[in-house]
Formats: structure tokens, C-alpha cells, sequence
């Protein structure tokens, strides 16, 4: 079939659109982020591991410790989702297994982080029942 | 390993698979580090579990400590914690790579124990301060 398209115009549009990098850029932004957030959350396990029911839902009822734990669970849940597409991409290699093996991990991901997100918000806003 | 035509790779060259690699701290850091993030997915879970039984009220939250507190509890937990410390500064061994510093084997052979030396001290650390605290 002969194209009367000029060989620039078939591929423009049609390259990496500058996202080609954006799973590397995004994995090491959130595993700077959690250097901080992991450190944190293990020194305060040490502080509240231990506290019992009233004083964990007080604790969580302040914004410097709330929103760390928020952010922690959003960066974590998005770093293990990419991490998890790496290893299955590396071991799976039967296209229907590894593309359901890749949506399982990306809702089960994203379960976790609006189950947990939306449970400390709750503890945050509406303190002990 | 040069010739692969199962795998449909043809003439290409193959990397050396894992059992024929002769054993070294950079390949069991690199393999460590893989280990313990997979770890850390189910950690997330288990520390996404402690928000979600702290909403769901006193009694839930108190058998979800009991649960963490119990031998096997702590056995996971100590796992976890030096996945974290491990996973953490080979992360970080990772972004110095990253900036295209300290490829030389001699001095990635040293991180790859350095950051080994780190879980293991930082875990034994926090741990120590768990028991004498007397509460898990």
C-alpha cells in the first residue's frame, strides 16, 4: 500500500510522549519520600506501639501525626504497586496471567490505601467510639 | 546459557541465569532487596490492618493488638522491621547509582555490606528498646 504520508508525519504523535520515564521518576520520588516517612512511622511505633485504645485514637487525633500517617500510606501503597509491576513484568511471562496478575495488584493496592486512608481520617475526625 | 531458541530469543545474548552466578554480597543484596520489598507489600497490609481495626473500635483494635503482640506477631514484625531498615538504605544505595556514583566492585561490594549491617544493627536496636520498654 503506498502512503502518500511523509515518514515524519506518520510517527509524529505517535512516540513515547515524554511518559517513558515516569515509572523510574515516580518509584524514586516516593522511595525518597518514604526514607522519611519509614523512619518516622518507626519512631513512633516505639512511642504508641504500646498505648492502648484512647490514647492511640488521641494521638491520631493530631494533624502532625495524621497526615504523616496519610502520607505515608498513599506513598507506600504507589512504590509497592510499581515495585510489584516490576517483578511480576520480570517472572510472569503468560500475557493473560500477568496482565490479571497486574490488575489484581493495582486494586488490591489501591484497596488498601483508601481502606486505611479513609480509616485514619475517620479516627482523626471522629476520635474514639 | 548461548544458546536459547525455546525462549524464542534466538541468536540474542542472554544474561547468565541465577544459578549459574557465583555467590557475592552484591547479588544477595540485590536479591535481598527484591525479598524485602515483596515483604513490605504484605506489611503495608498488616499496618493499613492497624488503621482500619483502630476505626473500627476498642475491641477490635485490642485483638489486633493481642494478634501483633503474640509470638508469631513479633516474629513478623521483627521481619518486617529489618525489611524496612535493609530496604530503606539499599534504596538509598540504589539513588547513588542513580547519580551514576559508586559502581566500582570494591566500593559496591562495601555498601552492600554496609547496608546489611545496617538492618541488621537498626533492627536489633529498635527491638532491644521494644523489650526493655516490656510491651510489644
Amino acid at each position: 500500500m503506498v502512503s502518500y504520508r511523509t515518514p515524519l508525519g506518520r510517527v509524529r504523535g505517535m512516540g513515547a510522549a515524554k511518559h517513558g520515564v515516569g515509572h523510574f521518576i515516580t518509584q524514586r520520588t516516593t522511595g525518597a519520600a518514604l526514607v522519611i516517612l519509614i523512619l518516622w512511622v518507626i519512631a513512633v511505633a516505639l512511642g504508641v506501639g504500646h498505648a492502648d485504645y484512647a490514647t492511640t485514637v488521641a494521638w491520631l487525633g493530631s494533624p502532625w501525626n495524621a497526615v504523616p500517617a496519610v502520607l505515608l500510606i498513599g506513598t507506600a501503597f504507589t512504590h509497592m504497586n510499581i515495585g510489584m509491576q516490576v517483578v511480576i513484568e520480570d517472572y510472569i511471562h503468560v500475557p493473560a496471567t500477568k496482565i490479571a496478575l497486574l490488575i489484581l495488584s493495582l486494586f488490591v493496592c489501591w484497596s488498601g490505601a483508601a481502606l486505611g486512608i479513609f480509616s485514619i481520617l475517620k479516627v482523626a475526625f471522629g476520635g474514639a467510639h | 546459557m548461548s544458546e536459547a531458541k525455546a525462549g524464542g530469543t534466538g541468536s540474542r545474548p542472554l544474561s547468565p541465569h541465577l544459578q549459574v552466578w557465583r555467590w557475592h554480597l552484591t547479588l544477595a543484596a540485590s536479591i535481598l532487596h527484591r525479598a524485602t520489598g515483596m515483604a513490605l507489600y504484605g506489611g503495608a497490609f498488616i499496618a493499613a490492618g492497624w488503621a482500619i481495626s483502630l476505626a473500627a473500635g476498642e475491641q477490635t483494635f485490642n485483638c489486633y493488638r493481642a494478634l501483633l503482640g503474640s509470638p508469631l506477631g513479633v516474629f513478623v514484625l521483627i521481619g518486617l522491621t529489618f525489611s524496612a531498615f535493609f530496604h530503606l538504605a539499599n534504596g538509598v544505595r540504589h539513588l547513588v547509582w542513580d547519580s551514576g556514583l559508586a559502581f566500582e566492585p570494591r566500593v559496591a561490594t562495601a555498601t552492600a555490606a554496609g547496608v546489611l549491617a545496617f538492618g541488621a544493627v537498626a533492627t536489633a536496636a529498635v527491638w532491644t528498646i521494644v523489650f526493655l520498654h516490656g510491651a510489644a
